[in-house]
Order: C-alpha cells, then structure tokens, then sequence
C-alpha cells in the first residue's frame, strides 16, 4: 500500500467527519428528483428517459465502488467506511431502473417475461439483478459476523461480474457507435485489471 | 388535396391526433448530430440549408443540379398527416406539408431501365458532431425500390404544421415513407439517383441481419434486440400504455407492393 500523500492524509482527514449515513439520504433524494423531472416534463419520452437515468446511476455507482480499493492502494485515499452505502445505491437504482422497465415501460407480465428469455442484453441485466439481491441481503454486519469473514468476501466477488454485465448490457442496448456506454465499459474493465495480481517488484 | 388528406385516416380507426412542435423538434434520431434524442435539437441549427441543391443523376431523362425550388416548382404542396414508426419501439403522428416523391421522379424523366432510387444526405463536418465521431459511416443513403417510390404515400416533405422544416427534422427536403420504419425517410436530401441495382442503405451495410432493405413496418418480424409488436406514442408522459403496431403501419394500401414475398426474409 502507498504511503498517504499529505494531499490524500488532508482528504482522509476532512471524510472523517462525513458520516457513511449521509449517502443513502442524498441517494434516496437524487433517485425522488430523477423521478419528479420525468413527471414534470423533462422529456417528451419519461419513460425512456427515467429508465436510462436510473441505469447510468447504478453504473455510476458501481464505478465508485470499485474504486474504493485501488484508491486506497494506489493514492492512499481511504473511502471503505463508505462502500457498503455505495454498493446497496447501486442495488436500489438497479431495483428502480427494473421497476421502471417492468411497470412503465414494458408493462404486462408476459413481455417482460418474453424480454428476459429472448432478449440476450436483457438476459444479461436480469442476471446481474438477481446477483445484486444477495450482495444486499448480507450488506450488514449480522451477516457478515454469521458468515465470517472469508465466505463474506467470497460472495461478495460477484460484484466484479455483475460490474461486466452490467456495462455490457448497456453497450450491448446502443444502436451504432455509442461513446458513453464504452466508457463505462472501459472504466470498470480498468478497475477490475488493478486488482490483477501483478508480481510486486523489490524498490530498495 | 382532400383526397390525399383523407387515404391515411383510412387506414386506422380513430382521427389521429398530431404531437406538438415541441414534441417533433425535441426528440429526434439524426445521427450526424449525434446519437441522442436531444442532439439534433441543440447542434443542428448550425446546418446551412440555403442555398440548397439536388443532384439528380443517372437513369434520368433530364439530369443536372437543381436548385430545391426548381425541382418542386409546378408541383401541388399537400399537407399529409402520417403516422411515424421508429425502429426503437416509439412512434408519432406528424402533419407534413410536401409533395407526392412521383411527381417529382416524373419530372426529371424517369427511364425504363431504373428499377430503384437512391437518396443521399447532406454532409456538413464542421457543424455536424456526430460525423466527427464517426457514429455511422457517412454520408447517409437510402433506397427505395422504383415501384415503391412511385406510391402516392411516399412523399418529399419540406415543412410541418405549415411552417418550413427543422434542420433537425430534415430541413430542407427529406422523405417520408410512412408505411417503413422512420430511418428509411432519409433527411436533408442533396442527392436522387435513378438506378438499376439495389443501392446501398447505411442502416443496412450497418448492421443487416437488424436493418433490411425493405424495413416495412411490421409486428410480427421482431428487431433481434427487442419485440416490435408494440409502440409507445410520444407525448403520453410518464403513464402513458402502449398500443399495438399495425402492420404497413395502419397503410394496408400498399400490401400489394410486396405481394408474394416473404416478409419474414425480406424484412
């Protein structure tokens, strides 16, 4: 691990006094805003639009949560306490972005079901949906005392594929060369590849 | 006329109802601007559409570069309220002012050799975002077969709700084919060209087992990616159901274009 950076020890310092609890109200708050703007006529298309603001807040969120550990190795900046509340608003955007493509946009039982066994990029999105559920169901510290510790971490390694199904559902939604959804792609690749065990090569 | 006014409200039971302006200018597929809703709206603008010309070229009896108003003059402007079917899954209904494509074809001569049209967009890479980016291999073609751009439905709309077009809505002049998919109605025309084979058309060269040629309307060959059988009309806000696709997109008429062919393969 790196030795903190004066600048990384000052951002540690100032987050210490952030509470973790702090994330889930402006999260709570962000996702009620996304959805008074898609009523009050942010686009002609709501639907679309909520639906894909949901989404990309979940991929958003799911970038900064794999980001936690190579900040902490690679700069030093310490951000763990908060990576519980990142990863469960990454589980309820997900949650509201399925809701909205259920309820709103796709509508009856039977396309959705339709949708889920013939659309492979839907496929892929319901995987990683139901691979969230028990990553939040044991987002907690009974669950991780009941566990213990190892058998925590291992399953909570399902992070890394629903990251790459996720972004891949994404790319996979575009019609033609669409940038953002390979950027995505291409960050949570990149984060994934610092946690690669790279041979560590003796400096002194 | 009136009888081109009342073939459409035919094909489809209740009088449709047309969006807003805003509806039409805000939320538009044009690619060289950029591949979201909104892009077109906020860079097209920037397009320079006067002066315009056409280029109409090869089996035709009088060929040349025709300013705009040349090529339509003499012709009647009708105003058509069309149904608009994307691909995506969403649709619209639009009050075009243009004229019949067949009039025009007659116009400049069409030979007995031609067997399809092709239709070019204008490229403009300074203002246009999305050709810089490379989203799609420009300049956007389409192509129609000759006796399909020959139906009175097809027509060269150069305004909507009586006022001349949106850049970001195919200004100046650009096609209108109701009963296919709304990529087929190529924007912002500089190039018709009479031809014996089947011209190239940038969704299909894209992607062809997604995008054929044909691209009719029709809710019973699904896009791979997602089911056609339904549509969601825009402006119907946050609640809005889905309704059901016609087939042709509500234009029956023109069933007998493609009769004996298999739409399923010839999608």
């Amino acid at each position: 691990m790196a030795v903190p950076s004066a600048a990384a020890q000052a951002v540690n310092t100032a987050l210490r006094r952030v509470p973790a609890w702090l994330l889930y109200g402006a999260g709570a708050i962000y996702m009620a805003w996304l959805f008074w703007q898609a009523l009050s006529g942010v686009s002609v298309e709501p639907i679309d639009w909520l639906e894909r603001a949901y989404g990309e807040t979940a991929l958003q969120l799911l970038v900064a949560t794999l980001a936690v550990t190579p900040l902490r190795r690679l700069l030093g900046i310490n951000l763990l306490k908060f990576r519980r509340a990142l990863g469960l608003l990454v589980f309820f955007f997900v949650l509201a972005h399925f809701l909205v493509w259920a309820l709103l946009d796709v509508q009856t039982l039977d396309a959705v079901w339709a949708d889920i066994v013939k659309r492979p990029y839907v496929t892929i999105g319901m995987a990683a949906f139901l691979m969230l559920i028990p990553l939040a169901a044991t987002s907690n510290n009974a669950s991780l005392r009941r566990m213990g510790g190892a058998a925590w971490r291992r399953m909570h390694w399902l992070t890394y594929p629903i990251a790459v199904l996720g972004a891949v559902h994404y790319v996979w939604l575009a019609r033609g060369f669409a940038l953002e959804p390979l950027l995505y792609l291409c960050a949570i690749v990149l984060l994934l590849a610092t946690r690669l065990p790279f041979r560590r090569v003796a400096t002194a | 006329g009136a009888m081109a006014l009342a073939r459409p409200a035919q094909a489809q039971q209740e009088p449709l109802q047309p969006n807003t302006l805003e509806e039409i200018q805000g939320y538009n597929n044009f690619y060289e601007f950029g591949y979201d809703k909104a892009d077109p709206a906020r860079y097209a603008g920037e397009m320079a559409t006067q002066p315009w010309t056409v280029k109409v070229d090869g089996l035709v009896d009088n060929p040349g570069d025709y300013a705009l108003d040349d090529l339509l003059s003499g012709i009647e402007t009708e105003e058509r309220i069309y149904r608009l079917r994307c691909v995506e899954g969403w649709s619209m209904v639009i009050p075009w002012n243009g004229v019949e494509l067949a009039d025009v074809l007659a116009k400049v001569g069409v030979q007995p050799a031609a067997r399809f049209v092709a239709f070019e967009t204008v490229v403009q890479p300074e203002v246009m975002p999305g050709v810089q980016a490379g989203v799609l291999d420009f300049p956007y073609v389409e192509g129609l077969r000759l006796d399909e751009a020959m139906h009175p439905l097809a027509i060269l709309a150069t305004g909507l709700y009586g006022e001349p077009l949106a850049n970001q809505n195919g200004a100046p002049i650009r096609l209108v084919v109701p009963w296919k998919y709304g990529f087929k109605s190529i924007k912002s025309i500089v190039r018709i060209s009479l031809v014996e084979e089947q011209p190239p058309a940038t969704w299909n060269l894209t992607n062809a087992t997604e995008y054929g040629f044909y691209s009719n309307v029709n809710p019973e060959v699904d896009h791979p990616r997602w089911s056609q059988a339904t549509e969601r009309r825009i402006g119907g806000g946050l609640f809005s159901s889905r309704q059901p696709t016609l087939m042709f997109n509500g234009y029956e008429e023109v069933a007998s274009l493609y009769e004996g062919m298999d739409l399923t393969e010839n999608f």
